[in-house]
């Protein structure tokens, strides 16, 4: 079981803030977070696009923006559950609550901050009637690990970069990589293209363009899948399907937790701390909705830091607390490094 | 102030709502969508980057043509069809008078 002080559901920019500003109050954070990495919609969506509404930032790099981030809270050493969902949640008799994450890993603290923005991010699924039925039985929307690949018939579908790096990583690995897509033209790093260009000239994947996969076959396990190719149909034996048309966010398990939800956003008090229906609970940044509500980074900033203050009332109702400014009070890191602004230098003139 | 357009949508339901829109604010459809609180997401805010947006354009009304990104995108969206478009890549202009959409399934 981990253990923490506040448990963030959410790695993204407003999840990453609250660690730091937990650790100003000396309060310890776990996140969890369903992707493999930190950064939430910055990291996903958009890591190489400019944000140009970061105070005193005039322009940052969506990227850029979660790295600074990530070394800002590092004094604070914050852990982190990657690439699992928190799916439930329970509250202990004594006034703790244990989430539990879809492999299992318990955690236990005793304040929540849902911080999942728009939700967890899972694949685009493309409408193939029986897509559902082959699901883990031929069809896969990731790649955990490439050897579950060897030596079988591989069909990708997609024109982005996940859909080119497989293609070409598999390629090593598979009996056979096709890779199919409703244009010629790919939206990827232009090295990947250029790569998916030598393997197709050489022979050693099969590229099929203007057109797409219209149905798949097979009695318990996918078997064969038709291709659909400007009105003619081509049938391909497959072992495996992997559609990668990118992910898409949804709010998910946390919908079902009991907790108010309007408009697919949780239902906070924001004119106090942000906390929600039920106490110890608080979501912060775009999963919340109040009145006037802004799905912006900044706003999730501030709702972070006031969101620290209340859960410091709550895990320690019996301690005064006054604001200190950084400047003042410096940064005391759990990891016993130390950052102060310099003393002035007072000298006599004789 | 320049004058309001209307836009004829049809929902996801078969209803069919008159939008009215201004063509002064640089609102793209997507956006006019969302202030009249219609069940379009528009999780990429905009940048022809999710689709879903997507929608049918029904009427003649003479539109710009797609950008790469919009392309691209429409290469890789679901239940696509001839006269799909990312409506976040449509801009309130006062030519767009009348313009009837009907909103694509989101997947
Ligand atoms: C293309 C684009 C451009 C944008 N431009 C700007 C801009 O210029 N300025 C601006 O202020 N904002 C901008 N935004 C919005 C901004 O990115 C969001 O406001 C911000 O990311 C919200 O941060 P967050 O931490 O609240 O949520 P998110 O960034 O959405 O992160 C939430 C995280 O929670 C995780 N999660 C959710 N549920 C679970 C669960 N059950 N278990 C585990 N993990 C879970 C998700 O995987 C995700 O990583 C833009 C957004 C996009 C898509």
């Amino acid at each position: 079981m981990i253990k923490t002080d506040i448990l963030i559901i959410g790695a993204g920019p407003t999840g990453l803030f609250a660690v730091f500003e937990a650790g100003l109050l000396k309060l310890k954070c776990h996140l969890i977070d369903s992707l493999p990495m930190a950064g939430g919609q910055c990291a996903e969506i958009y890591p190489k696009k400019p944000i140009y509404d970061i105070p005193s930032h005039p322009e940052i790099m969506a990227g850029d923006l979660i790295k600074n981030l990530e070394q800002q809270i590092a004094p604070f050493q914050p852990g982190y559950t990657l690439g699992e969902s928190a799916v439930s949640i329970e509250k202990t008799e004594d006034e703790q609550f244990i989430v539990t994450t879809d492999q299992g890993t318990q955690h236990q603290a005793p304040v929540v901050a849902i911080a999942g923005g728009l939700g967890t991010f899972e694949p685009r699924k493309p409408p193939l009637e029986n897509l559902k039925k082959f699901e883990n039985q031929g069809v896969n929307y990731i790649v955990k690990d490439p050897e579950f690949f060897r030596d079988k018939k591989v069909v990708i579908a997609g024109g982005g970069d996940s859909a080119l790096d497989w293609t070409i990583f598999l390629e090593n690995v598979a009996e056979s990589v096709t890779l199919v897509h409703r244009r010629n033209e790919f939206r990827g790093a232009l090295d990947s293209v250029e790569k998916v260009q030598v393997l197709k000239n050489e022979k050693r994947i099969k590229l099929i363009t203007h057109a797409e996969v219209t149905a798949l076959k097979g009695s318990e396990k996918l078997e064969q899948l038709t291709v659909t190719q400007q009105g003619t149909t081509i049938d391909l034996k497959c072992d495996h399907f992997i559609p990668l048309f990118g992910l898409t966010p949804k709010l998910g398990p946390i919908a079902k937790w009991g907790l108010k939800i309007e408009k697919n956003a949780i239902v906070v008090d924001n004119s106090l701390d942000y906390q929600t229906n039920i106490p110890g609970i608080y979501a912060i940044g775009d999963v919340n909705t109040y009145p006037g509500k802004l799905k912006l980074i900044l706003c999730g900033f501030h709702e972070a830091t006031l969101m620290c203050q209340s859960a410091f009332k709550r895990i320690y109702p019996d301690k005064r607390n006054v604001l200190k400014y950084t400047t003042v009070s410096g940064i005391n890191g759990f990891d016993g490094s130390q950052k102060q602004a310099a003393k002035s230098t007072i000298k006599s003139i004789e | 102030m320049s004058e309001d357009i209307r836009i004829f949508l049809t929902d996801r339901r078969g209803v069919r709502h008159q939008l009215l829109a201004p063509t002064d604010m640089q609102m793209n459809l997507m956006e006019v969508c969302k202030a009249h609180e219609l069940p379009v997401e528009g999780t990429c805010g905009g940048m022809a980057l999710c689709a879903s947006c997507q929608c049918y354009v029904n009427s003649k009304h003479l539109l710009s043509e797609p950008s790469d990104d919009e392309e691209a995108m429409l290469a890789e969206a679901f239940h696509v069809k001839e006269n799909s478009r990312l409506s976040c890549q449509i801009l309130m202009t006062p030519e767009l008078e009348g313009l009837e959409v009907t909103l694509a399934p989101n997947d």
